[in-house]
């Protein structure tokens, strides 16, 4: 343990991807509760196509990656989350949009030659995180976390019963598009260590898992945040310890252990009611 | 002055007119039920009245400073809410929503505001049970409780009763005369022909495309025993 501790300390990017994953996994849970109540549970898996899409067409054309990323991920959170539905229904635009993406940076990167970055964008290296990530990262988590905080009663009203709330006179779409932008920033900066494939599992685990057992708004929201954190610093343990495999993968398997438990628990409780 | 009054208004449903030149005024304490088959626009104008859907023209205009945060409003139930985590207390209590703008806690108004509805409806006791572990008859009272705690003034109710056995309708139908005699004004959508005839309020009875009929439940019923408009409307 104590061995692990020291390496923590002694190398500076696995500092860096603890601050950041952590904060990341926060955020995810906090944003994925909204998401996965409100049936979008894929959005984060194909925002993570698509910002795999910005992110190597950046790489190969030269530009800075987050600045490409996480505009083009904004857009299309905002037209996936608000638009979506009106022509091609919700699940069916995420699928075409993400594919799509993913296709294209595959594309990209393949006739650029360099196939370290695509490993690297799909599944996820706690050695992708420079410092000016973990920078953009800090900022942008504080942002995620005090904007729910802050707008907590009216993120769950909103959620709940959006016909009531534009009746009373709130602007719901603005929320929507506060949750798509949000999203977009967290699933850009959490897939450099999630990878492109596994970052949707931070979004929707934690809140899937709680809803198992709580059965309150607040409750779930505390019980999110818990398994996140759990889940990634147990997760990232396991990395260190066993050597070579992604922390994305791991962080993975030890949400669907959480989940498991939660499920038997939940069951168990029903049957005894 | 009338509370809300409805001038000539005009109002579509996917391209199609459903609501023609319609004027009527609702008077402050009234209650106004409004009838209809499907797709005869009923939906389309309480979406008018709650600003949530534009006229094509014609004007609503509301009287004596009635805000829009002081709507109390039914929708119909939602998909979302079947397995949604939320206590009896937090979804009453989001009823006070628009009157905040931010922060994690209630302030104490709000509180009481929410706890006054619950002990009105009846559902004090249940204030921190799981809102989908509910009967659809304690579902329907807790939104109705979301809505008084919205709105001292004017209840707006799409099918409050849909889907409930008879007792359970019956007991929701008693909670909303209470509170029009408390001095709620209510407009309701139903279709519970039965029920208005036995009423005292006013009725407006929606075509395909223009009403059929406004006035009282009196009226509507002596219409009704001619065989006129509600044979035609069953």
């Amino acid at each position: 343990m104590s061995e692990i501790i020291n390496t923590i300390i002694n190398y500076g990017f696995i500092t860096r991807a603890l601050i950041v994953g952590g904060m990341i996994s926060v955020c995810a849970a906090m944003l994925g509760i909204v998401l996965v109540l409100k049936r979008y549970s894929m959005i984060g898996d194909g925002l993570s196509h698509i910002s795999f899409g910005a992110l190597s067409f950046a790489t190969v054309m030269g530009f800075a990656p987050m600045k490409v990323a996480i505009p083009v991920v904004a857009i299309a959170a905002i037209i996936l989350l608000r638009l979506g539905g009106k022509r091609i229904k919700g699940d069916s635009l995420i699928a075409i949009i993400s594919s799509s993406a993913l296709a294209f940076g595959i594309m990209l990167i393949s006739l650029s030659g360099s196939s370290a970055d695509m490993n690297s964008y799909l599944i996820g290296s706690m050695y992708a995180i420079s410092e000016g990530d973990m920078l953009a990262a800090v900022v942008l988590c504080i942002c995620v976390i005090s904007s729910f905080i802050l707008l907590y009663n009216r993120i769950f009203a909103v959620t709940f019963d959006e016909e009531f709330c534009k009746a009373t006179g709130i602007n719901t779409g603005l929320y929507t598009t506060a949750i798509a932008v949000l999203t977009s920033v967290t699933v850009v900066i959490g897939m450099r260590l999630m990878g492109s494939l596994l970052i949707s599992a931070l979004i929707v685990f934690p809140a899937l898992s709680s809803m198992r057992i709580f059965k309150s708004f607040f409750s779930v929201t505390v019980s999110s945040i818990v398994i996140a954190a759990v889940s990634f610093l147990t997760g990232f343990m396991l990395t260190l310890i066993l050597d070579g495999i992604p922390t994305g993968a791991c962080i993975t398997i030890v949400n669907l252990a959480i989940f498991a438990i939660m499920a038997i628990i939940g069951a168990i409780r029903n049957m005894k009611k | 002055m009338s509370m809300i009054k409805l001038e000539k208004i005009n109002m579509s449903y996917e391209g199609t007119r459903v609501i023609t030149d319609l004027s009527l005024s609702i008077d402050q304490g009234e209650y106004l039920y409004i009838v209809g088959e499907n797709g005869s626009g009923k939906t389309t104008l309480l979406k008018g009245l709650l600003r949530l859907k534009k006229l094509d023209s014609g004007e609503i205009i509301f009287g004596d400073g009635l805000k829009r945060s002081e709507i109390g409003y039914l929708p119909q139930k939602t998909e979302i809410q079947k397995d949604f985590p939320a206590s009896v207390r937090e979804v009453v209590r989001s009823g006070r929503i628009s009157r905040k703008r931010f922060g994690l806690f209630y302030s104490s108004s709000d509180k009481k505001a929410a706890k006054n509805a619950m002990e009105k409806l009846e559902i004090k006791n249940l204030s921190k049970k799981c809102y989908h572990d509910l009967s659809g008859g304690q579902q329907q009272r807790v939104l109705l409780a979301r809505a008084v705690c919205a709105s001292q003034k004017l209840l707006i109710l799409d099918e409050p009763v849909s889907g409930l056995d008879v007792s359970a309708a019956r007991e929701m139908y008693d909670i909303i005369d209470m509170l029009n005699r408390e001095g709620m004004t209510v407009i309701m959508i139903t279709h519970d022909i039965e029920r208005v005839i036995k009423s005292k309020g006013h009725v407006l009875h929606l075509g395909k495309s223009h009403a059929l009929f406004f006035g009282t439940c009196n009226e509507y019923k002596s219409m009704a025993a001619d065989g006129g408009l509600w044979e035609k409307s069953i």
